[in-house]
């Protein structure tokens, strides 16, 4: 937001900034909430990814008995076979995070372009595309997922494709409804008149407009892919046993909860906090892209040209920028 | 209350009548206090009388309006001055008081009745609901329901009153809302563009009313407006604001006569005549922004008779001819007359047809919108569409343009045929068809910067290799008078004229020969839609052009077309030159439209005769 400037500046030219998706991931982590989401989202990355470069151990080597509590061998104490938990737990996050980052940008990029696909062409294909969506919609995420892995059996690509088709119809929901108000617009039906394709189309005009709230539905769509991930580690669905992994090892050492509590809880808050960071971020996000909308249409009134019929959002923001009235 | 005491006042009388409006150096500063919207804001409004409050968009018109009832919109806040109803200082009210005061004594009509009129509710219930808020007011509620309602021409019958909103036309909604303002006979109405976006003869209607009801109810009103004929219609003096203070004001017939300020003039030289065909002047530049206000006369920067003290400080207001100005030069702007306005070029002589168009049926759904139009457009001439809303003017466009394929009939460029669907059209005859939209805020990619909007089309129609796209946009940039400074700039950061420049130059590069431009000025102001028109014309002769010019605004169709049809519902009513259909209209429905058009004094358009100061 420029600053508001001395009444006595003179024909001075300011160059108004242009919101791009952008200006809002950059501002939503300066605000406190993307700050505090940022850290947390970024303290289990890092855990992940420095972890199998630090770990005392080898995530497979026997240490000691099983469940023994915190030792200086063995800061977290051993698991339910007598391996070392924090090695176990520093080796264990990469795969999941990949993972989890894999089927969520798949998932998101097959749903907007689904989404845009229907909102565009409507007719045979909108109906197709948001029925069949609706019927994968039906099914609960988790269960979609271990529908499609009973089926081929626990293969990681195939955790990845079914957690990002159970994203698909979600995703797809949300920008068709944003794609639907961009198709209408005019600088659509000038490039029709022009005789553009319609891919065209749908890539160089319309998607780029649903930039941001693809981003914010990435954030959320984030945290359900860890979630569901480390889910289906829990029941047996992921990397098999000897490979270490956060959501496997809640379900392995759930027995030995009582002798040592930490092969659960330091896996259990990795996944909480990670969660709780991406959702905050996506949070702090979402709120600096509807701000954003909201604070101009507060503005625009500040001006409100009545001459001018239009009350779009484009009008508004220019007022914002222009008058950088906060 | 005191005023309470003359709740059982005659039905034709006010409320505390003879209570003037005086508004005396208001300020209206953002909410931080940083920057000012409005300043020195200083009228008085007597009883009876009409103050019309005109300006550009963004001038702080409404500001001031909402001020007036003690109100300000989200992020600003009134920061001193006085606004004196009765003796009252309504800026110093608390609360409660403000409520009981409007409504009662001052009460506001919005611009959009279909907005401010609850949609839930029914209009009978609407009007009630503004009576019983003030208790005592009036001693029967249904009988004033029934006589305001008929105050504004509207039947109070049963039937009538349990409507909704929606199933009252624009112009009804708006006698509502006149109703509800009138209802507990204040003294003052603030009107906030009530006519904008009605068709002329509903607003010749509610003009009449407005007329009508401050006149018998003895009432003052502020009637804020864009439009200079309108408010030369409708009010007795005339404040016009530019960058958040009043720079002229005085009595309505004497400064639309002779302007003195140079922006009064430069407004007046902007609005086309109907009565002539006129070259049109802008005014070059925009508005100061909000907080950006220059140090000396905010008009200084546009302003040509500006001179070197215009830009170190504000000229103080002084009373010239019987009129407030703020201009240094005020005395000799008097003397000076409004700029000769000479006839333009005589249009190009027509060649060869270009587009002709025979028994068009356009139908949109299943409604048909348009029956049987025959037009035939030659090269180098603009023909105008014109017709109130719902005429089929846009259907009549987007189904030569091929936006709408739901049509019969014949439509052929240069003799050849145009399919329905422009999706089924060869490319080349896409190219020579150019659409320009109504709304500019709406027809360029917010997320595209203007150098890749306007070179898609080059590059799309003629694959040139990099620097030929450059070229062309370049040039395109230059003919609509956009330098290449724009280029990389995003369309939100420009103005709304600014946006249609674009449009056209868009247009352009695909080297069009028909350029169809629906209501493309609709949504600008008057002195922006001056240079527009004035452009295309250049523009027609130096590109060969044809045109569709859509318009409801018959004024300006003096100024653009050379040949014009009218649309009534759908049929084409009337069609012929330019000068013969405005001068000798002979349809019934073109009789009525030019009659409704409201129309500045004549005598504007004429030099005044220069009055001596002394």
């Amino acid at each position: 937001m420029t600053s508001v400037r001395k009444v006595g500046e003179r024909g001075a030219k300011t160059q108004r900034r242009h919101i791009g998706p952008g200006v809002v991931l950059w501002r939503a982590a300066r605000t406190r909430r993307g700050k505090i989401g940022l850290s947390l989202a970024g303290l289990i990355v890092a855990v992940a990814a420095i972890g199998p470069f630090v770990a005392p151990y080898s995530p497979t080597a026997f240490v000691g008995l099983p469940y023994a509590p915190p030792s200086t061998a063995a800061l977290l104490g051993t698991d339910t076979l007598g391996r070392d938990v924090l090695s176990r737990v520093l080796e264990g996050g990469w795969v999941l995070l990949i993972m989890a980052v894999a089927a969520t940008t798949i998932g998101v990029a097959l749903g907007a372009m689904a989404g845009i696909t229907a909102a565009y062409l409507r007719g045979a294909v909108d109906t197709v595309i948001m029925r069949l969506a609706d019927v994968i919609l039906a099914f609960p995420q988790l269960v979609f997922a271990l529908l499609l892995v009973s089926l081929v059996g626990p293969r990681l690509w195939l955790i990845v494709l079914a957690i990002a088709l159970s994203h698909v119809p979600q995703v797809a929901r949300v920008s068709y409804g944003t794609a639907a108000g961009v198709c209408e617009r005019p600088f659509i039906k000038a490039q029709e008149l022009n005789g553009v394709r319609p891919h065209r189309i749908m890539i160089d005009e319309i998607f780029p407009n649903l930039i941001t709230p693809i981003v914010v539905e990435f954030g959320l769509r984030l945290t359900f892919s860890i979630v569901v991930m480390a889910g289906l580690s829990f029941l047996g669905f992921g990397q098999p046993p000897p490979a270490p992994n956060w959501g496997y090892m809640i379900s392995e050492n759930r027995v030995g909860l009582a002798q040592n509590p930490w092969g659960v809880v330091v896996p259990a808050i990795l996944i909480a906090v990670l969660t709780i960071g991406v959702n905050t971020f996506g949070d702090a996000v979402a709120r600096v892209a509807m701000g954003a909308v909201g604070r101009r249409s507060e503005i625009a009134l500040v001006g409100s040209g009545v001459g001018v019929v239009d009350g779009s959002e484009e009008t508004t923001t220019v007022l914002v920028d222009a008058g950088g009235v906060p | 209350m005191k005023h309470l005491s003359n709740g059982g006042a005659p039905a034709t009388a006010g409320r505390g009548v003879g209570s003037s409006l005086e508004v005396s150096d208001l300020l209206v500063t953002t909410s931080d206090g940083h920057a000012v919207v409005v300043d020195e804001v200083s009228f008085t409004v007597g009883s009876g009388q009409v103050l019309g409050l005109v300006g550009e968009s963004g001038s702080g018109k409404t500001t001031i309006a909402l001020a007036l009832l003690g109100h300000v919109r989200r992020g600003l806040r009134i920061g001193g001055g006085s606004v004196r109803l009765g003796g009252r200082n309504v800026l110093g009210m608390g609360p409660s008081d403000l409520r009981r005061l409007r409504g009662l004594e001052i009460s506001y009509v919005p611009q959009d009745p279909a907005s401010a009129l609850n949609p839930v509710h029914r209009v009978g219930a609407q009007v009630a609901e503004a009576l019983s808020v003030h208790p005592g007011c009036v001693d029967d509620l249904r009988d004033r329901v029934s006589q305001v309602l008929s105050d504004v021409d509207i039947v109070p019958e049963k039937e009538m009153l349990r409507r909704y909103p929606h199933q009252l036309s624009g112009g009804q909604q708006q006698r509502i809302a006149l109703a509800i303002a009138f209802a507990c006979r204040p003294s003052m109405i603030v009107l906030d563009e009530p006519t904008t976006g009605l068709d002329v003869t509903i607003q010749r209607h509610v003009l009449e009313t407005v007329r009508r009801l401050c006149h018998s109810y003895g009432a003052g009103a502020v009637y804020v407006s864009h439009d200079l004929a309108v408010v030369s219609d409708v009010a007795t003096n005339v404040a016009v604001v530019y960058g958040g203070r009043i720079v002229e004001l005085g009595e309505t017939d004497r400064t639309f006569a002779a302007p003195i300020h140079p922006y009064t003039r430069g407004l007046l030289d902007s609005i086309p005549s109907p009565r002539r065909s006129e070259v049109l002047h802008g005014i070059s530049g925009q508005p100061p922004r909000i907080g950006h206000r220059p140090t000396g006369c905010a008009f200084e920067p546009r302003c040509e008779s500006r001179v070197d003290a215009c830009a170190l400080r504000t000229p103080d207001p002084v009373e010239v001819d019987g009129r407030i100005v703020r201009c240094f030069r005020a005395n000799e702007m008097l003397t000076l007359n409004l700029r000769h306005r000479p006839q333009p070029a005589a249009a190009p002589h027509a060649g060869q047809p270009k587009l002709s168009v025979r028994d068009l049926c356009g139908f949109y759904g299943d409604h048909r919108a348009l029956s049987n139009v025959n037009l035939e457009v030659r090269q180098q001439q603009c023909i105008a569409v014109v017709g109130e809303s719902g005429a089929g003017k846009t259907t009549l466009a987007q189904c030569v343009a091929g936006l709408n394929r739901n049509w019969t009939g014949e439509v052929s460029l240069d003799g050849k045929h145009l399919k329905p669907d422009a999706k089924a059209r060869d490319l080349d005859l896409l190219r020579r068809i150019q659409y320009i939209f109504q709304n500019p805020y709406l027809a360029l990619n917010p997320r595209q910067t203007i150098g890749q909007i306007v070179s898609k089309p080059v590059q799309h129609f003629f694959h040139l290799p990099r620097a030929d796209v450059e070229r062309e946009v370049l040039k395109a940039m230059e003919d609509v008078s956009l330098g290449s400074s724009y280029l990389e700039r995003y369309p939100d950061e420009l103005s709304g004229g600014e946006r249609q420049r674009v449009a056209i130059a868009r247009a352009l590069v695909a080297r069009p020969e028909l350029l169809i431009c629906d209501e493309i000025t609709s949504s600008l102001d008057v002195s922006v839609q001056a240079a527009i028109v004035e452009m295309l014309r250049r523009l027609q002769v130096e590109h060969d052009l044809s045109m569709i010019f859509i318009t409801h605004n018959l004024a300006l169709v003096r100024s653009i077309a050379q040949e014009c049809i009218v649309l009534s519902e759908g049929r084409m009513v009337e069609a012929g030159r330019v000068t013969d259909v405005l001068e000798r209209p002979s349809h019934p429905y073109t009789v009525r439209l030019i009659a409704d058009m409201p129309t500045m004094p004549e005598g504007s358009k004429e030099y005044p005769a220069p009055v001596d100061p002394e």
